[in-house]
This record gives C-alpha cells, sequence and structure tokens, in this order.
C-alpha cells in the first residue's frame, strides 16, 4: 500500500474529487487484494493437495467415480480457466459442500459469524476502553513506574499465547474463583430458547426481552472477551502512547502549559485531540487481529463461531470448510485494513 | 587521540579498539563491533533478552545433559505428580518428567525459529532487494504480491497451508514461512531505495558490474541490520504461532515435546492438576519475552532512527 506521491494537479482539484479518487483507487486495491486472497486458496485446495480428486471421492473409488468427479471438477480444462470459474462460484456464495457438516459451507458460515463478530467486537471495546487511557496516561507520565508497568502490560500482549491464558484464565477465574461462567456461549438450558433474529446471542436475549439469558450470555462471554481485549489493549496502549508522545512534545502544547491551561486540559483537549484519526486506523487493524486472534480463544472456550469451525474442518481435513472459512476472515480482514487505511487518508489532510 | 597511535604503538586493546583513526578494515570494523557492544551492554533490558535467548541455545544444545531424565520415558506409577523435589515440575499424564519435556522442548523452539529465519528472511531480502534496485513493472509487480500476501491474516494463513500439506513440524515451518516473508521484503526494499541512487552504486555498475554481483554483493549487506532487527522482534510472533499450530495438533507430533503440544494435553487436566498445561506456557512465554527485549535492544542500538516514543 505504498502512497502513490500526489500529481501536482490533484492538489488543485475540488476535495470532492479526490475523494472520489481516493474510493476509486480503494475499490481497486480491495479487488486486487481479494484477488489475490482467492488465489492463495485456489492455489491450496487445488494445486498443493497431490490429487484434488482423491481429496473429495477417497483413494478407493472405482476408475469411472474418480474420472467422472476429474470433469465434474473442471481439472480437465486449463489452470487459469479453473481460477476463474472458482473466482464465479466464491462471488456467488458458492463454497462447495462441507464434507463433515453435510451443508452447504456458506450457510455454516452465516450461522457461525455471528457468535465470531459478538466476541471480536466486545473485546475491542474492553480493549479500546482501557488501553486508549493507559497510553494516554503513559505518555503523561513517561519514564514513571506507572509508565513502565504499561510497558511490561504491553510486551506480555506479545508473548503470552492466548489459548495459554485462555486455559489459565479458566482453571482460576471459573473453576476457582466461581466469578463467571464456562466454555460455551450460554448455559445448556437456555440454548436456543430466544428466537435467532440477528445470530448475535446478547443482542438477540435483549429483543426478546429476556434480561436472564442476556445476562447468563454475559458472564460466558466475560472472560473470553477480556482476554481477546487484553491483546488488543497492548498494541493499543503502545500506540496511543507514541503518538501523545509525539504531540506532547510538539510546541502548540508547551504554549498551552504556559498560558497556564490545567494539565488535564492539555493531555485530553489540545493533545489528544489531533490523534484520534491515527488511533481510528490502530483500532481498525487491532480489531481485524482480533477475528484472527478468536480462532485459539474459541477452541479454548467452545465458542461456538468461525474459529472453532475452522479447526473441527482443519483436523477432519474438510478443505472445503476451511477454504472457506479462510475466505471468509481475510476478506474481513482485507475490508477492514483498507477502510481503515482510506479513513487516515480522507481525515487526515497531511497524508493527501 | 594522540598522534603516537599512528606508529601502532597502542597501549591496551581498548585504545586500539576506539582509535579515532584506524589503520585497516578490519580495525575499523572491530572498532565499530566494539561501540554496538558497548551501547548494547548499557542497555538493561537488551541484556536480559540477550541473556535469555542465551540460555535458550545453550539449553537446546545441552538438553539431553540438563534434563533430570527421558523427554519420552513413560513412568505410569508416577502420573500426574504435582511439583516436587524429584519432579521440579511435575508430571504429565504418562508419567514424564514435564522439566525434562521443556528442557528437551527447547530444541524444537529453537529449530522452529531458527528456520522460519533461515527461509524466509533471503526470501523476503532478495524480493525487496530486486524490487527496490529494478523499480518499474518489476517493483509493481513484486510488491503487489508482498501487500497481497501482508493484507492477510498470517495465523488463518498458516492454518490454511498446513491443512494442505498436512500435519507435522516440516510443514509447519514452511506454513509459518510462507507469511513471514512479505515484511522482510518492504523492508528491504525501502532499504534499497534510499541508496539506490547514491554514487557508490553508480560506481560499481560504471566497473560494469552484473546486476546479481550488485544486489548480492553491495545491496543485500547493507539492508542486514535492519532486517535482524525485523527477525528478531518477528521471533516472539513466529513462537507464538508455531505454540498455536502445536496446540491444535498441526505442528510437531507427539510425543515429541513441542511446548503448544504440551500444553494441548494438558488441557484435559487444567482444573485438577493445573501444572500440566501451565508449565509449557511459562516456558513460552520466557522465551518470547526475551526475543522482544532484545529485539528492542538491538532497534535502540544498530537503528535509533526506529525508535518509537523514548
Amino acid at each position: 500500500m505504498s502512497a502513490p506521491s500526489p500529481t501536482p494537479l490533484a492538489q488543485n482539484t475540488p476535495r470532492l474529487v479526490a475523494a472520489f479518487g481516493t474510493i476509486w483507487r480503494f475499490v481497486l486495491v480491495t479487488m486486487m487484494t481479494f484477488l489475490g486472497l482467492l488465489a492463495i486458496t485456489f492455489f491450496i485446495g487445488r494445486v498443493v493437495p497431490i490429487d484434488p480428486v482423491v481429496a473429495v471421492v477417497g483413494d478407493r473409488a472405482p476408475q469411472d467415480v474418480y474420472e467422472a468427479m476429474f470433469i465434474e471438477m473442471g481439472l480437465d480444462k486449463p489452470l487459469f480457466t479453473q481460477f476463474a470459474i472458482y473466482v464465479g462460484d466464491v462471488l456467488t456464495g458458492d463454497f462447495g459442500q462441507s464434507l463433515s457438516t453435510g451443508r452447504p459451507v456458506i450457510d455454516d458460515l452465516k450461522r457461525f459469524f455471528p457468535a465470531t463478530m459478538e466476541l471480536a467486537t466486545f473485546g475491542i471495546l474492553i480493549g479500546v476502553i482501557l488501553g486508549v487511557p493507559m497510553g494516554v496516561i503513559a505518555a503523561a507520565r513517561a519514564g514513571s513506574w506507572l509508565d513502565q508497568i504499561i510497558r511490561v502490560l504491553g510486551l506480555l500482549g506479545y508473548s503470552v499465547p492466548a489459548f495459554w491464558m485462555g486455559l489459565v484464565g479458566l482453571s482460576v477465574f471459573y473453576a476457582g474463583l466461581g466469578w463467571v461462567s464456562g466454555p460455551g456461549r450460554v448455559d445448556i438450558f437456555y440454548d436456543g430458547v430466544v428466537p435467532t433474529v440477528t445470530g448475535v446471542l446478547t443482542v438477540d436475549a435483549l429483543l426478546a426481552g429476556d434480561t436472564q439469558i442476556f445476562w447468563n450470555a454475559m458472564s460466558h462471554m466475560i472472560l473470553p472477551a477480556s482476554i481477546l481485549g487484553f491483546f488488543s489493549l497492548a498494541y493499543i496502549a503502545r500506540m496511543t502512547r507514541s503518538f501523545m508522545l509525539d504531540q506532547l512534545n510538539q510546541e502548540y502544547v508547551i504554549t498551552a502549559r504556559v498560558k497556564g491551561v490545567s494539565e488535564w486540559a492539555v493531555i485530553w483537549k489540545h493533545a489528544f485531540y489531533p490523534i484520534r484519526v491515527q488511533l481510528i486506523t490502530v483500532i481498525g487493524l487491532s480489531y481485524a487481529v482480533l477475528l484472527e486472534g478468536s480462532v485459539m480463544i474459541e477452541i479454548v472456550f467452545s465458542w461456538p463461531g468461525i474459529g472453532n469451525y475452522l479447526t473441527t474442518a482443519l483436523l477432519t481435513a474438510d478443505m472445503p470448510a476451511v477454504l472457506g472459512s479462510t475466505i471468509l476472515i481475510g476478506s474481513v480482514f482485507i475490508v477492514i485494513n483498507r477502510t481503515s487505511d482510506v479513513l487516515y487518508r480522507v481525515f487526515d489532510p497531511r497524508s493527501r | 587521540m594522540p598522534a603516537g597511535h599512528q606508529d601502532g604503538a597502542y597501549q591496551t586493546w581498548h585504545d586500539w579498539l576506539t582509535d579515532d583513526a584506524p589503520a585497516s578494515k578490519m580495525q575499523a570494523s572491530a572498532g565499530q563491533y566494539w561501540a554496538i557492544a558497548r551501547a548494547f551492554s548499557r542497555n538493561p533490558l537488551a541484556m536480559v533478552g540477550a541473556i535469555i535467548v542465551g540460555i535458550l541455545i545453550i539449553t537446546a544444545i545441552f538438553a539431553p545433559w540438563l534434563a533430570p531424565y527421558s523427554p519420552t520415558g513413560q513412568n505410569l506409577q508416577m502420573r500426574l505428580m504435582p511439583p516436587s523435589a524429584d519432579n521440579w515440575l511435575g508430571t504429565d499424564e504418562l508419567g514424564r518428567d514435564i522439566l525434562s519435556r521443556i528442557i528437551h522442548g527447547a530444541r524444537i523452539t529453537l529449530l522452529i525459529v531458527v528456520m522460519v529465519a533461515a527461509i524466509s528472511a533471503p526470501i523476503g531480502l532478495l524480493i525487496g532487494a530486486v524490487a527496490g534496485y529494478f523499480g518499474g513493472w518489476t517493483d509493481r509487480i513484486l510488491m503487489a504480491i508482498t501487500d497481497v500476501f501482508l493484507s492477510l491474516p498470517k495465523l488463518i494463513m498458516a492454518l490454511a497451508f498446513v491443512a494442505a500439506l498436512g500435519a507435522g513440524l516440516e510443514n509447519a515451518i514452511i506454513a509459518i514461512a510462507i507469511t513471514a516473508w512479505p515484511a522482510y521484503a518492504r523492508i528491504a526494499r525501502a532499504e534499497t531505495l534510499t541508496f539506490r541512487n547514491s554514487e557508490f552504486i553508480a560506481a560499481v555498475e560504471l566497473q560494469g558490474a552484473s546486476n546479481l554481483r550488485i544486489i548480492g554483493l553491495h545491496v543485500l549487506p547493507l539492508c542486514m541490520s535492519s532486517t535482524i532487527i525485523r527477525v528478531t522482534l518477528d521471533m516472539a510472533g513466529i513462537i507464538l504461532t508455531a505454540a498455536g499450530l502445536g496446540f491444535l495438533g498441526l505442528g510437531a507430533q507427539p510425543p515429541l515435546p513441542e511446548w503448544g503440544a504440551m500444553i494441548s494435553r494438558g488441557r484435559s487436566f487444567i482444573l485438577d492438576q493445573w501444572w500440566v498445561a501451565t508449565m509449557p506456557g511459562f516456558a513460552i512465554i520466557l522465551v518470547s519475552l526475551g526475543f522482544c527485549f532484545l529485539g528492542d535492544g538491538l532497534r535502540d542500538v544498530l537503528d535509533p532512527r526506529q525508535r518509537d516514543g523514548r
């Protein structure tokens, strides 16, 4: 995503046209990246297995079944034609049939994705609510013991395995202290009670007016979401600190201090205001990373999301399901990545 | 420095190393390493990191002599024993000593880290240097590929590649390396662009050096220090991804004492025999933190420009 140097002409064109150009570039690059993703999944699904037909029909299939499948999968066509057909299939939502659930992969993905989104969204909320103030405080008190603690917390976020933290969290807060509910999304006797509207259980429970189920679901979610939040917190706090330090060393901050503006106002009004655009980018990126990180957390907490679906598929060599999940997570990742990039360009005049 | 040094009359090694006017190329580079080592040793976190990584390497080399028991020797009478004087970190569900397994696991962790770096760094360096050196369409195409890989989720891609290649240590290493190279390509390209048009490159070109020679002997060596920093900083992520693959049963296969796989086996006993899953986790955290500290320290010493914050 190397920024092309803006042509002299672009600087004089009206802002609307410039914004349009940005959006056009955004769409183009996003589509290129998406094609790249599909090329990789195509490569993994068709080229890497020694014999993709055997992967589908098994190695004891009779010759005629094998040949029928060979033709049906389009393997007699040139590789490029095969890829074009593949792209067409994916764009129309045809990810093939899951070998283990027996349903079309797209239906499975629709069923499991809301749970993952719910967890990741809750996690990023925790990460932002705690991480941004921590970063600001660390910058305001740079070099103090508070800053050191926040720095160590941040480094831990890069070195603790998420699944390990999940296991330890379960044994301490669920088995030991009994503060939270155990694995799963909701207690077993509440399962399937509220009608599915959005697929996000907490929202569905509220829509159905069932606060009991809502709080039960929350007590299941708080631990995995906090652990995910911790990992995004580490990154958000580190970046916030670095952005704030840049601002606090600027002359306008000194001016404000000399004028006698209170320290609180200097930090939160003067210095914090300009960094919010950069923060949006950071938060967007960590949300994308969180969606990915939730894979490991979902396994530990038996959370019925994409991560669980993907790993179950991995262990049963269910390639359509594996590649379908990969495409879904990859696409969300790409869109969030590109959107935060373009938001940054639109809102920050310096980057134009 | 006094002029007397020109005669080679150095009083001590220290004088020789810190001479302002080194007489030979060897003296100059020795002096440079000396300065780097001094700056490094004054950075406490970096030293902690270096010590941790040093311990990892020593443990891996001397594992059979350091481990009190065999990593695979089962003793069913001693299964799931809590930490004690005999088994410092307790035993697992087959009565194997966890400390011995962690010590032997250091070999696997080091192997993964070294192999991933040895595969992905040269690929990334070469692609980046070629893109930056030739520019134009070569640059555009190579960087488009790099950007595609960069904007994909690493863990998910590694999972998908392992799924296709089959579970196992070698395939896990290949899968992680495939997802790790783009960062190095970007760094190498950025570094190459900064001196692409400088005079020493033009001078070598005029002398008739081939492109291969210029890239190999003049461009790549200058990209090394920033790549080393980045590789060290990435080590923690590589260790975590490898442990994640092991945890899922896609990495090193039993009975290999891979740390992630050990945590996975301890998962069933987490409520009553907490040490089985917890202890290997501490090993992962310690080693990852060590690489983080070391990388941060190397960046401060080798490349003060990149320091974020203070």
